[in-house]
Order: C-alpha cells, then sequence, then structure tokens
C-alpha cells in the first residue's frame, strides 16, 4: 500500500487539490519552466514525474492515463513528441525544483520547478574532468602546440583582446577592459558588468557594487555593444 | 472556565514580550556576485544557483 501523503491537501478539498495538481502539470509541460510555491511544487513533482514515465511508454493506454490529468490535449502532444524523447534516456528525476526567495505578499516559501530536458551525460564526471584540466595546463605553455580546440579558441580570444585572462570573455565595442586595481580608466565612466550584461551609470543603485568588467564612454556605447541598464531604463 | 485572578501589570506584561526577539538571518556569499545570500537558494542579488539562471529569482525582476 503507498504511503499516503503527508499534511493537508492543497486548496478547499480532494476534488481541488487534483485539479490544481492537473492545472500546475499542464503548466509545466507548457512552459517547460514555472515559478510556484514550494509546498505546491512538492506535490506536483511526483505526479509529474509519473506522467512523464507514461509519456517515455508513449503508447495509447498511458496517453490516455496523461489525459485524465493533463486536460489539453496540445499539451498532452508535447509532452509525448517534444518532451519524452528528451529524457528517453533519463531514468527518473525528470524535474528540478530550485528555492528562490520568498514572495512579497505574503512571505511563502517560493521556488522554480523545470523540467531537466539536458541529455544526461552533459555533465562529466569528476576523474574526466580532472583529466581535462590536467591537459589543458599541460597545453597552455606550449601555445602552439595542438591542444584541444576549446582551449585554444580561449588562448586566442585572450590573446586577441587583450583582457584580464581570468575574464576571458570577448571586449565588446566602445568598451575598454578594466584595470588591475578597479579605477575608472580616463574618460569611461559607464560600468559594465560581462556576468549580468547590465551596465551603471554613477550614481546608479548598484554602481559602487558593481565589479566593472568593461568601462564605457556612455550609457549609449553600452548599449550599442548589448548591455541591459541595470534595474531598467528608469533607474540610471 | 477558568479566568484570570488578577489584573497582569504592564511590567510584568512588558517583561515578558521583552524577550520576543527576532534572530538574524544566516546568510552565505553568493559564488557568482559576492553578496550575501540565503544559502540552498538562487541568489536574490543575480538570480542564479549552480551556474544556472533564473529570472523570477532576481530581486531586480520586480524591484528594479
Amino acid at each position: 500500500m503507498p504511503t499516503p501523503t503527508k499534511g493537508p491537501r492543497l486548496g478547499g478539498g480532494p476534488a481541488h487539490e487534483r485539479l490544481m495538481l492537473g492545472n500546475l502539470a499542464q503548466s509545466l509541460f507548457e512552459h517547460d519552466q514555472i515559478t510556484t510555491t514550494q509546498a505546491k511544487a512538492k506535490r506536483l513533482r511526483p505526479l509529474a514525474e509519473r506522467l512523464i514515465t507514461f509519456a517515455k511508454r508513449g503508447d495509447l493506454q498511458s496517453r490516455r492515463k496523461v489525459m485524465a490529468v493533463v486536460k489539453d490535449k496540445g499539451v498532452v502532444h508535447r509532452l509525448f513528441t517534444e518532451i519524452a524523447p528528451d529524457v528517453a534516456d533519463r531514468q527518473g528525476g525528470y524535474t528540478r525544483i530550485t528555492k528562490i526567495a520568498p514572495r512579497k505578499g505574503d512571505n511563502a516559501p517560493m521556488c522554480v520547478i523545470e523540467l531537466v530536458r539536458e541529455p544526461v551525460d552533459a555533465k562529466p564526471k569528476r576523474a574526466v574532468v580532472k583529466e581535462a584540466e590536467a591537459s589543458t595546463a599541460a597545453a597552455a605553455p606550449a601555445a602552439e602546440a595542438p591542444a584541444e580546440p576549446e582551449a585554444t579558441e580561449q588562448s586566442e580570444a585572450t590573446a586577441s583582446t587583450e583582457a584580464p585572462a581570468e575574464t576571458a570573455v570577448e571586449l565588446p565595442q566602445g568598451a575598454v577592459a578594466a584595470t588591475e586595481d578597479g579605477s575608472a580608466p580616463e574618460g569611461y565612466d559607464v560600468k559594465g558588468n560581462a556576468d549580468s550584461g547590465k551596465y551603471h551609470v554613477p550614481g546608479s543603485q548598484w554602481y559602487d557594487a558593481t565589479e566593472a568588467e568593461f568601462w564605457f564612454a556612455s550609457a549609449e556605447d553600452a548599449q550599442a555593444a548589448g548591455f541591459e541598464p541595470a534595474g531598467g531604463e528608469s533607474a540610471q | 472556565m477558568a479566568v484570570p485572578k488578577r489584573k497582569m501589570s504592564r511590567s510584568n506584561t512588558r517583561s515578558r514580550r521583552a524577550n520576543w526577539k527576532a534572530t538574524p538571518v544566516a546568510l552565505s556569499t553568493c559564488p557568482q556576485c559576492k553578496a550575501p545570500a540565503p544559502a540552498h537558494q538562487a541568489c536574490p542579488s543575480c538570480g542564479t544557483y549552480k551556474g544556472r539562471y533564473y529570472a523570477t529569482a532576481d530581486r531586480t525582476e520586480h524591484e528594479g
């Protein structure tokens, strides 16, 4: 006998809970990623994983079983034809829950629940990573030697832009790289954050807290380089 | 039904309430942006968790 779910039902009663979970599952399969409360996400996870297992089986019987929960035929079609092949090699764990800061109005603990659709072998084993790092380190002094394509690309990028080695990012147009001590170069006072892709003009909210990878002469230059205004246009 | 025999003095009330204290939130440092952030949670200042980015976790989404 399966263990009964702990704690109270969601919503006003069993029927309400069934409907809510069905709607949550539908939204999840439609958008791949939804933001909800932790309580709902925890209830949704086993249901969504079971539905994906049905989708991987893929026959008419399992399609009818899924249709009993997710009412939208288009979403079920997407589940069976797009999501199921992506997770074919994955043995369970089709969803991922990431906690985020509590909700503003009622301080409810919130989270993002998403489908894990990337291939299973995307993250190599630790031993492999170590091996790759060792070979990269060996290849670095002998720059001319045929190293791995990734390693050479990186070194080329650093050489051409003359950016600091630890950032190793392409220098955008109309920008200068950050100096070692973090002070503004002559004539460039707009900070560009390479991690977030945002720029900060002097006096804006996060200007002092931002570590600039790039310096721009003006906000227009930063925008031309594809940087967003931090906190929206009005905050600048 | 049990009822209080005496009025509770202002002093007693206040000394009881003086022990209601708030505790500071335990924060660790975000490895991405070095801002203080709660552990096991997407960073509210840069929205990343374990190298993945969540736009809904970003505080600037709704406060900027």
